[in-house]
């Protein structure tokens, strides 16, 4: 396997008045290219962190980045982020919001033209082109983030970074989109490197599941790959002995070995 | 996501007049426009004018008695009939009609606070956007906006050694102070998640001035604009009392001296108009500016 996103010893801490938190350590991690990877933990375990310092908004206190072996440590459209709560701009109607992102990257490489097809073919690709002069305030939470995954898709990055995604939607929302980002990831063969805390989510959608122990110092406790082949289907995996068997280690992770210890 | 903490009212369309009018559907144009248009107009102008009847009526009586020291409306009417029905008149010098008088106003509010708006907008964005800039320029600011607007007017004149320009200068001074603070405000108040995606997206100072900032934070710009505006007529009419020359405060202050008190009230309700159809410019430019900058 060659490495296309690498996280090299990765550390972070955050000083506050004198005392220094560790939140990450020793965090290496080597993505393929075009594989989907979901970190999974509980929350406060730094798995936020870890997508910003990848995506670059957040600078690594040790260790760092690389993709295709060349650093990065500054944010860029090659990283493209789909924030949690879809960062939609709310002045800017759909298809502006989009066309933003276009007009930013492909500024020197397509014509006018050229940009207003690519930004209508994005908002194609996740079913939104209908909605296209709506405000973000006139739509729904599933239309928002289907939104936000369009101008992510649309700066055509190398990594398409998810931060819980589908984590403010309800169930059902949550399962159209997540059918949506397979058969988006089926046909354009992204890089994925995806954030959740929702077990089914993590073992539906990814190649591997990287499983975090929780914080101070958190690190990666396990990774668990999934071999079940694709396309995959929700209804026919319920009774999968191979998706049961994963769902049930990541579960045991999760629930027995590192079990999240309220702070209050 | 964080919603702007101050909304223009004027934002908000009327909503009410429309549900009143279709509520009694009634076939053809009399019936479905003009007759729900009327009870609508009736509806809107018949409270303000019954309480306007009786504060006039109330103020005839209190006045009308022997002795009394302010004159009643009819008499107002009488004084003024002149002056209300010609404001365009001119016989050279400060004998001019209302009119005149509330243009030269206006012309000194206008390049007052179109100086204090660019100034204080971008002071605001400094302050806002640098911590540095604000640690250095908050406390002078803090200091400086509690000044009485007529306390500058002093060291106006002997910088400026000139009437108009120290109005000007007192009306820039005046509208500044909450344009730079509500400006400040809104920058600051920027959420985190636009930053993100203007890192993302790498847009330049400038794209992310225009893009990101100016949108995000123009609800609280206006807001600032607005009080500037309102403040600005404040300051105006007490300035040109000083400063002499055509302008409203200067009639006013010389219908005093002259002893025409019905003048004065005239003037005040001209003043209270044109502050009024001011505020509502400002409003309106809001509300078409900020139209779908509120959070989603």
């Amino acid at each position: 396997m060659t490495a296309y996103l690498k996280l090299d010893h990765i550390d972070k801490s955050f000083s506050r008045n004198g005392s220094t938190t560790k939140v990450l350590a020793g965090i290496t991690l080597e993505i393929a290219q075009g594989e989907f990877v979901s970190i999974i933990g509980h929350s406060g375990c730094g798995k936020s962190t870890l997508l910003n310092i990848v995506a670059g908004l957040t600078p690594a206190s040790e260790g760092g980045v690389l993709l295709e072996n060349r650093e990065v440590n500054s944010p860029g459209p090659d990283r493209a982020v789909v924030f949690q709560n879809h960062s939609l701009l709310p002045w800017l109607t759909v298809y502006d919001n989009v066309r933003l992102a276009v007009d930013k990257v492909f500024a020197g490489s397509k014509s006018r033209r050229e940009r207003h097809a690519w930004t209508l073919h994005n908002l194609d690709l996740v079913q939104m082109t209908h909605a296209k002069d709506k405000r973000p305030a006139e739509i729904s939470g599933g239309m928002k983030q289907r939104v936000g995954i369009a101008r992510a898709l649309a700066m055509e990055p190398k990594v398409l970074l998810l931060d819980e995604p589908f984590g403010a939607l309800d169930a059902l929302t949550r399962a159209h989109l997540q059918d949506s980002v397979m058969q988006i990831h089926a046909a354009l063969g992204n890089t994925v490197l995806m954030i959740t805390h929702d077990v089914d989510e993590a073992v539906l959608l990814s190649d591997r599941i990287v499983m975090m122990t929780n914080g101070p110092a958190a690190h990666i406790g396990e990774v668990l790959p999934i071999a079940l082949p694709r396309p995959r289907r929700r209804l026919e995996l319920v009774t999968n002995p191979a998706y049961l068997k994963a769902r049930e280690t990541v579960l045991k992770f999760l629930y027995e070995r590192h079990r999240f210890v309220e702070a209050a | 996501m964080s919603l702007p903490a101050v909304k223009i009212s004027g934002a908000a369309p009327p909503g009410a007049a429309k549900v009143l009018a279709f509520r009694t559907p009634r076939p053809g144009l009399w019936g479905s426009r003009i007759v729900p248009f009327l009870r609508e107009a009736a509806v809107r102008a018949v409270p303000p004018t019954v309480v306007i009847a009786l504060v006039v009526l109330v103020w005839e009586l209190l006045c009308s008695r022997p002795g009394a020291s302010l004159p009643p409306p009819s008499t107002v009417l009488n004084d003024t009939w002149e002056l209300i029905t010609d404001p365009f008149y001119d016989r050279g010098g400060i004998d001019k009609g209302l009119f005149w008088h509330m243009l030269a106003s206006v012309q000194r509010v206008a390049l007052g606070y179109a100086l204090a708006a660019a100034t204080g907008v971008a002071l605001g964005t400094l302050v806002g956007q640098s911590v540095w800039a604000m640690r250095g320029l908050d406390p002078i600011f803090q200091v400086l906006r509690t000044v009485p607007p007529l306390a500058w007017l002093p060291l106006a004149l002997a910088g400026f050694r000139d009437g108009s320009p120290s109005a000007i200068f007192v009306i820039f001074i005046t509208a500044i102070w909450p344009i730079i603070i509500n400006t400040a405000v809104g920058i600051r108040n920027i959420p985190q998640d636009y930053r993100n995606v203007a890192a993302v997206l790498r847009l330049n100072g400038l794209e992310f001035f225009w893009k990101i900032m100016v949108p995000s934070a123009a609800p609280y710009i206006f807001t600032g604009l607005r009080i500037g505006i309102g403040l600005s007529w404040l300051a105006i009419v007490a300035a040109e009392m000083l400063i002499g020359g055509v302008g409203i405060g200067f009639f006013i202050w010389d219908a005093w001296n002259s002893s025409l008190i019905s003048d004065i009230i005239v003037a005040l309700i001209y003043v209270g108009l044109v502050g009024f159809v001011l505020d509502r410019i400002v409003a309106l430019i809001g509300a078409l500016v900020t139209r779908g900058t509120a959070a989603a």
